[in-house]
């Protein structure tokens, strides 16, 4: 196949950015998306140009590394699938293909199609945890856990950081993968002694980060590779209105 | 033998080392411990582990990695399980049966007194894990569940769905980040170590470079912490991360820590085969799916000839013109053999004219008799329907296979466009874990005072071939339960040692030499890009130093690599600039270790004139093909001193005194 790129290039933070068209020939249909940008890279290398910058390393949708917003869906097409995962069979020859970075201010360009994703971690070091210090720990077996809720905790828990769902909601809302984590934690008994602390810290972390706000259009769920459902940004609500009920 | 080669294990009876060795190792009081710094390079499993419980103890920490972030780590991709001694299915489990099974699976190459300590506390880990709210899959009773994995006879395994490892790393993360909202561990992402400082002999800190910006950092440390997981990208191909890689370890053997065993290789039998040149990497289909695949190819050549050229489905094949050769092979164990052996028989069949795919290369992992015959009739049984159809056994099935794998099922689906509910998964080994790797004694500690070495970059645990399921739990088990005790025993010794400036020259002058390499890189300007050079690397350590090896093999191999080396240092083209985003300068680099440690691969294997574990070599092999242990000449560690004109090898011998040494045999 031949595919037509439109791909945003820029040097880094401070530059200004702009969509450069590239082809590329012989794609073969088993290739993964990165594995085309690979072959793109290798021939911009050869003649002598600069190569395209992007986030990836599993390559297995795992390690919520890959980042490319495609034809104006993060991760492209197809559901449930992140960049690394997508082939180019879900394409046709001739194709073109527009693809950019993530679009959010809290997640500043880094170069080309990286983004600075740090954000995350600094929501998630502001309480998504529970403080429990290695050796303090009794038997596991001693804390029976409902299968149903240990599922349920798996599901929200599933979530790779990727910030798919930041990228798809017009205002840039974190809401999805924030209540992700708020979630697994709660659903599980060991989660519940912090759990109020943990919302507000979580919550007023995110705000600062300049997330913007949820109003309920659901398009962060919709594209999430890992299909954390929206059923946990309302879980988050009651846990973060109920938490400020208590003051505390 | 050379004394620098003391492995310091404690004396006394091998169920009592440990725990005597923790009530007299030395301890550092809490104020000391605020005026001590740790550098932690890595954030994997046993990376974040280690810089969590450090920094909880109360010693500032530093921690490093190449990913935008610490949770993105090579550990979040493991999927299968983590192994625990304890005995929740009631099925026999014990410590011993634990460390026996893990010194027979590693072939009779790993130390005794390290194997018992990881076994003795492996059941603290999942306790800990469980503790921090990772969701590990339980049964109905609200229990936590188990499965078996390959080289063993009990249910040890604690797994959740298919992403145990991403759980295991985000319970660590968690833990890792609450250590940094506290101030206590500072975060140093999108991070590479390019070289250790030493100071009089001692390890006292890093050069790192900002990948970002493209500048280099100095950073002191009272302490040196490898994290850096294992070197299986010098493959080209393999089921790890892209950017995994053995910089930090091959920087620190420079400056004299000796590399272990680097030619025990781990090739997985369960992988997808690649599908083209432009293949960037191999995905793996979890060993868990052995519990429940038969493994087969067609008895007859005609058949595999059918199924290449495409003319037959595997579904066509009968039951009596499958030849089921694990099962065949080894009638005590079957799918369940350890790894090395089940690749090997892969090869054997495929060599043999029996392989399926388009390549030759792939073999049949085939879900069907379990889906139907075990899961389908428990369901259909359970519904009380006595007499289900063949579609009702299929359909009921299914459900219960997708409830266990179905995360595989669908990756499998999404990368092969076949759909395994319907038609057997092809499967081939490749490369994905190293047993080699840095030298470690009982504390973890390299040859180089002061420098550590945790998880999948020691060479610690797992002798010559680890059992699955086997490296989550060393890498916790280094950085929760083992380190927070050794390094006391090193830092106890430093507390009068104040914080060193990195002005300091030993910190100039490694600087400087790091600059000056990469500034050599860049100035190559040459024709070929640096993937060109690790495909052919990658090519000639799989086709000579892989599955099987031998000494003419061998001995070309380290030709070609000299060669690849003279021309990737005169030829390859670094685009850009140092001080900036550049990922290809951040590849070259890692290339340039890789090539000189294929090198030092071959070296070791050529030296080692014996089979065990994943190193086959074709001249030491049994009538029946076999793997054939010379242990009179042979039970030792080479450990490897990078010397100015080559390698000098030092030997630590292996003593087995607990475990009568074997045969090792699965049949
Ligand atoms: C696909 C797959 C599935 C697996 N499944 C299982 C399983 O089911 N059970 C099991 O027990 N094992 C499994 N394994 C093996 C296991 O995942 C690894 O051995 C283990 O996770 C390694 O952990 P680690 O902490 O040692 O290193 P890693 O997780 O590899 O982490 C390395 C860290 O070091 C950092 N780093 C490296 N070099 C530098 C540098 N120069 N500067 C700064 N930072 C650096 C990286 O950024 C990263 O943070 C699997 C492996 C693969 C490939
Ligand atoms: S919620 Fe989904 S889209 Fe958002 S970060 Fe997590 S996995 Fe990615
Ligand atoms: S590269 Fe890891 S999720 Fe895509």
């Amino acid at each position: 196949m031949k595919i037509n790129l439109k791909v945003w290039r820029q040097k880094n933070n401070k530059a200004k950015g702009e969509l450069k068209d590239y082809k590329v020939d012989h794609v073969s249909p088993d290739m993964s998306f990165l594995e085309m940008f690979d072959v793109l890279n290798e021939d911009l290398i050869t003649k002598g140009d600069d190569p395209i910058a992007f986030d990836h390393d599993c390559r297995e949708g795992i390690c919520g590394s890959c980042s490319m917003h495609i034809n104006g869906r993060p991760h492209g097409p197809l559901a449930g699938v992140t960049t690394c995962q997508l082939h180019m069979r879900s394409f046709k020859d001739g194709d073109t293909i527009v693809v950019e970075p993530w679009r959010a201010g809290a997640f500043p360009v880094n170069k080309d199609l990286s983004v600075d994703r740090s954000a995350f971690d600094r929501i998630i070091a502001a309480g998504g945890f529970i403080s429990v210090n290695t050796g303090n720990a009794q038997d596991a077996n001693n804390l029976p856990i409902g299968k149903e809720a240990a599922d349920e905790a798996f599901m929200s828990a599933a979530c790779i950081g990727c910030g798919a769902c930041v990228a798809a909601c017009k205002n840039a809302s974190a809401m999805l993968f924030v209540s992700a984590k708020v979630s697994q934690l709660s659903l599980l008994p060991q989660g519940q002694p912090e759990a109020k602390m943990r919302v507000m810290a979580m919550v007023n972390q995110m705000d600062a980060e300049g997330f913007g706000s949820c109003t309920n259009t659901g398009a962060c769920s919709a594209e999430c590779p890992k299909g954390i459902d929206l059923s946990n940004i309302a879980r988050m609500n009651r846990e973060f209105f109920s938490a400020n009920l208590t003051g505390k | 033998m050379s004394n620098i080669l003391d492995s310091k294990i404690p004396e006394g009876n091998l169920n009592e080392k440990w725990t005597k060795y923790k009530s007299s190792v030395h301890l550092v009081n809490p104020a000391n411990k605020r005026s001590l710094e740790i550098i932690v390079v890595g954030s994997g499993l046993a990376g974040s582990a280690a810089a969590a419980s450090l920094a909880e103890m109360g010693y500032k920490v530093k921690c490093f990695c190449f990913q935008d972030s610490p949770r993105r780590a090579h550990s979040i991709a493991a999927q299968g399980g983590i192994n625990a001694a304890k005995n929740y299915q009631n099925d026999g489990d014990s410590t011993y049966r634990l460390f026996y099974d893990t010194i027979k699976g590693g072939d009779y190459r790993a130390r005794e007194g390290n194997v018992h300590r990881l076994a003795e506390v492996s059941s603290s880990i999942i306790d800990q894990c469980v503790a921090q709210g990772v969701p590990f899959a339980r049964e109905y009773g609200g229990l936590l569940s188990n499965r078996s994995f390959g080289g063993t006879q009990v249910q040890r395994t604690f797994y959740a769905a298919g992403q145990t490892g991403q759980q295991l790393l985000l319970g660590a993360y968690s833990a890792l980040e609450r250590q940094v909202g506290m101030g206590q561990v500072k975060m140093y992402s999108r991070h590479e170590m390019l070289d250790v400082v030493t100071i009089d002999g001692k390890a006292r800190g890093i050069i790192a470079r900002d990948l970002v910006t493209g500048q280099l950092e100095r950073h002191f440390g009272h302490a040196v912490l490898l994290c850096s997981g294992g070197y299986g990208n010098v493959f080209y191909l393999s089921t790890n991360a892209m950017g995994s890689n053995v910089t930090a370890a091959w920087k620190a053997h420079k400056r004299g820590a000796y590399m272990a065993n680097p030619c025990y290789t781990q090739i997985h039998p369960t992988c997808i085969p690649r599908s083209g040149d432009h293949q960037s990497k191999l995905t793996l289909m979890s060993e868990s799916l052995r519990n429940d695949g038969r493994i087969w190819v067609p008895a007859k050549k005609e058949d595999a000839e059918a199924l290449r050229n495409g003319t037959l489905r595997p579904t066509q094949i009968k039951e009596e013109d499958r030849d089921y050769y694990l099962e065949r092979r080894y009638p005590a164990f079957g799918n369940l053999v350890p790894r090395d052996v089940a690749s090997r028989a892969a090869k054997e069949r495929c060599d043999a004219g029996f392989g399926v795919n388009s390549t030759g290369e792939a073999v049949y992992l085939d879900f069907f008799y379990n889906m139907t015959e075990k899961y389908g009739r428990t369901e259909a049984t359970k519904k009380g329907i006595e007499n289900p159809t063949a579609p009702q056994l299929k359909e009921f099935g299914a459900g219960v296979i997708k409830e266990k794998y179905g995360n595989l099922f669908d990756m499998y689906k999404q990368i092969t466009g076949v759909d395994p509910y319907e038609e057997p998964m092809q499967i081939y080994p490749a490369v994905h874990y190293t047993m080699g790797g840095l030298w470690v004694d009982y504390n973890l500690m390299t040859t180089v005072p002061g420098l550590y070495a945790l998880g999948e970059a020691n060479f610690s645990d797992h002798g010559a071939n680890r059992l699955g399921a086997s490296a989550l739990m060393q890498g916790l088990a280094d950085g929760y339960f083992v380190i927070p005790y050794t390094i006391g025993d090193y830092l106890a010794d430093e507390i009068r040692t104040k914080a060193i400036s990195t002005d300091h020259p030993a910190f100039a002058a490694t600087e400087k030499e790091v600059e000056d390499k990469i500034q050599k890189l860049l100035n190559i300007k040459g024709t070929k890009s640096v993937d060109h050079y690790h495909k052919r690397l990658g090519k000639i350590m799989w086709d000579e130093c892989g599955m099987a090896r031998n000494t003419e093999g061998l001995k070309s191999a380290i030709a070609s690599i000299q060669q690849i080396k003279t021309e990737f240092w005169s030829n390859v083209r670094v685009p850009g600039e140092a001080n900036e985003f550049n990922q290809e300068l951040e590849k070259a680099g890692r290339v340039a270790d890789f090539i000189e440690l294929g090198e030092l691969m071959c070296k070791d294997a050529l030296e080692r004139n014996e089979s065990c574990g994943g190193h086959f070599r074709e001249e030491y092999q049994t009538d029946e093909g076999e793997a054939l242990r010379d242990d009179v000449n042979f039970a030792f560690v080479s450990a490897w001193e990078n010397q100015e004109d080559g390698w000098k090898l030092h030997k630590e011998e292996l003593k087995f005194e607990n475990i009568k040494i074997a045969a090792r045999s699965y049949k």
